[in-house]
């Protein structure tokens, strides 16, 4: 298993910027360039400005903070859809995004065909995903629907499936974005112990959530972010006190 | 675990094309899956790619070909021009389905990294798989007519096919990367398929724009489209001929020797810039779609 003591995520100096455009086309581009580039074609907005953390292997980390702060740019740098204006990300092993399951699901297509498709897409190979297929549907509680288009499924089952491919990417670091509320109860007990399994087996977890009871049970370590800069790195209940606290001012 | 001995690594950083190697597991699903999706709910399903084509060569052969009467000029007129127009449709439904790729693709390219090349490149996947049955048309028309094609001019139809290929991929790379900042490239790229029919020699014969060329003639053949069209002609349509007509039908001269060697570095150029720039935009796709 996976020993501790390695670095599985660091990130320094961390710096991201977001250009907001407000032209899709050419013609005002070209008009703003013949006008002798007066004015702005865009805005510019900081998410992240210097972020230096390191993540240890095993360890399960909450990114905390409200909205905005810059939780989601951090993740998405991470798992390499972004690239930073500035500063370094390197990761070990295979990073897997829980980001918003089910990102690839067709709706024409089979609960079966969707397992392979999205399978693929977070990184397993033809005959991982043959060896979990069972797992995977029994996880899912589909059973014989499994063979039904997915556009037919309840918007729970849907979630299920999702749900159920991404825990089974087996990836030495998971991302997980504010997916921890899927299903029903029973469901989410089952997800939430599944993680717990996942962190077990020395998994590296990076949790975002706003669910603050939550991520305090999944998780040790607890990294506050405000205006995209790390102001606390410590103990997840310390870190979830200090963010209500914050909030409640 | 492998976790512990692996080297720390930057990601998103892909390796381009090299990448789809990599991933053609996930290259072969997502063909799969388009090719699912279009005929979906369909009962004759893959049935309709044969029907069309066929449907499309009859309306050829009895419209022009006796109606207008093109048979006199060019004989077995219908399958000079089929045996065109199939490339043509290839080139036509990667390059347009290669430009949206990147955009239609938004909604998973914003949230996981993939190599991005693979949807445009999917798309051309995709549109080969939709040529098949209109070349399965075409073989069949020529069987009917009495081809007898030479290995070497079979090798030249899989070479020109090659060779499509490789265009419609750097262009679709070039574009598919360009609609992610300006929609317009969609409306300049249906504008470059309109223009592709009549560019290269699919309804009219090469020596037509040769009388007209004059001395300048080498400029239309620079168009890796006219070459590869030309050699789908000599491949399918010359076979088909007998004594007396071949000698109406020529083909360019030094097709082989320098018009198929040009059209690929062409095409191999253009490729390679098309991969440039996709790799040097690719970066600021999620932020930019």
């Amino acid at each position: 298993m996976t020993a501790r003591g390695h670095v599985a995520i660091s990130c320094k100096k961390l710096r991201k910027q977001f250009v907001l455009r407000h032209t899709r086309s050419m013609k005002e581009a070209v008009v703003w360039l013949v006008k002798g580039r007066k004015g702005d074609l865009s805005k510019k907005f900081m998410a992240l400005t210097d972020v230096s953390l390191e993540v240890q292997q095993g360890e399960t980390v909450a990114l905390l903070g409200l909205n905005g702060s810059g939780k989601s740019t951090l993740l998405k740098l991470i798992s390499g859809v972004l690239q930073p204006d500035g500063g370094t990300v390197h990761t070990r092993g295979r990073v897997a995004g829980l980001i918003e399951v089910g990102a690839g699901f067709h709706h024409d297509l089979s609960g079966r065909d969707n397992v392979y498709l999205n399978g693929a897409i977070l990184g397993m190979t033809e005959k991982q995903i043959d060896d979990m297929f069972d797992s995977i549907v029994e996880f899912s509680e589909i059973g014989e629907f499994i063979d039904t288009e997915v556009k037919f499924y309840s918007s729970g089952m849907y979630l299920r499936l999702a749900f159920s491919i991404a825990v089974h990417t087996d990836p030495e670091v998971f991302l997980i974005d504010e997916i921890l509320a899927v299903g029903d109860e029973p469901f989410q007990r089952k997800c939430i112990a599944k993680i717990k399994e996942l962190s077990d087996k020395g998994k590296t977890l990076f949790v975002v959530s706003h669910d603050l009871d939550l991520v305090s049970t999944v998780c040790e370590r607890g990294i506050l972010l405000e205006h995209g800069e790390v102001i606390m790195d410590g103990e997840v209940h310390e870190v979830v006190a200090e963010l209500r606290s914050r909030t409640a001012a | 675990m492998a976790g512990t001995t692996e080297e720390l690594i930057r990601p998103g950083q892909g390796r381009g094309l090299l990448d789809v190697y990599d991933h053609r597991f996930l290259l072969k699903l997502l063909v799969r899956k388009e090719i699912k999706v279009r005929y979906r709910g369909s009962v004759l399903g893959l049935l309709w790619s044969y029907v069309k084509p066929l449907m499309q060569f009859l309306i050829y052969f009895v419209a022009l070909g006796i109606f207008l009467n093109l048979q006199r000029g060019t004989p077995n007129y219908a399958i000079y021009l089929f045996a065109g127009i199939v490339l043509v449709n290839f080139f036509t439904e990667s390059l347009g389905n290669a430009t949206r790729s990147i955009v239609d693709n938004r909604d998973l390219i914003r949230k996981i990294y993939l190599p991005r090349e693979l949807f445009p490149v999917a798309t051309v996947w995709v549109s080969a798989a939709h040529f098949l049955p209109q070349l399965v048309v075409l073989i069949g028309a020529c069987l009917i007519a009495g081809w007898t094609p030479t290995a070497l001019q079979l090798a030249a139809a899989v070479l020109a096919f090659v060779l499509v290929s490789v265009l419609a991929t750097g262009l679709g790379l070039l574009f598919s990367a360009a609609n992610v900042y300006f929609r317009d490239s969609e409306n300049i790229v249906d504008m470059i398929l309109m223009v592709v029919t009549w560019a290269s020699p699919v309804l009219y014969v090469w020596t037509m724009v040769k009388d007209v060329m004059g001395p300048w003639y080498w400029l239309y053949q620079l168009n890796p489209m006219t070459v590869a069209v030309e050699i789908f002609h000599w491949a399918f349509w010359f076979p088909t001929l007998n004594e007396d007509q071949l000698e109406l039908a020529s083909m360019p001269p030094d097709l082989m020797t320098v018009w198929l060697p040009v059209a690929f570095l062409i095409s191999i150029a253009v490729l390679f810039v098309g991969q440039l720039a996709f790799r040097r935009s690719a970066v600021h796709f999620a932020q930019e779609l």
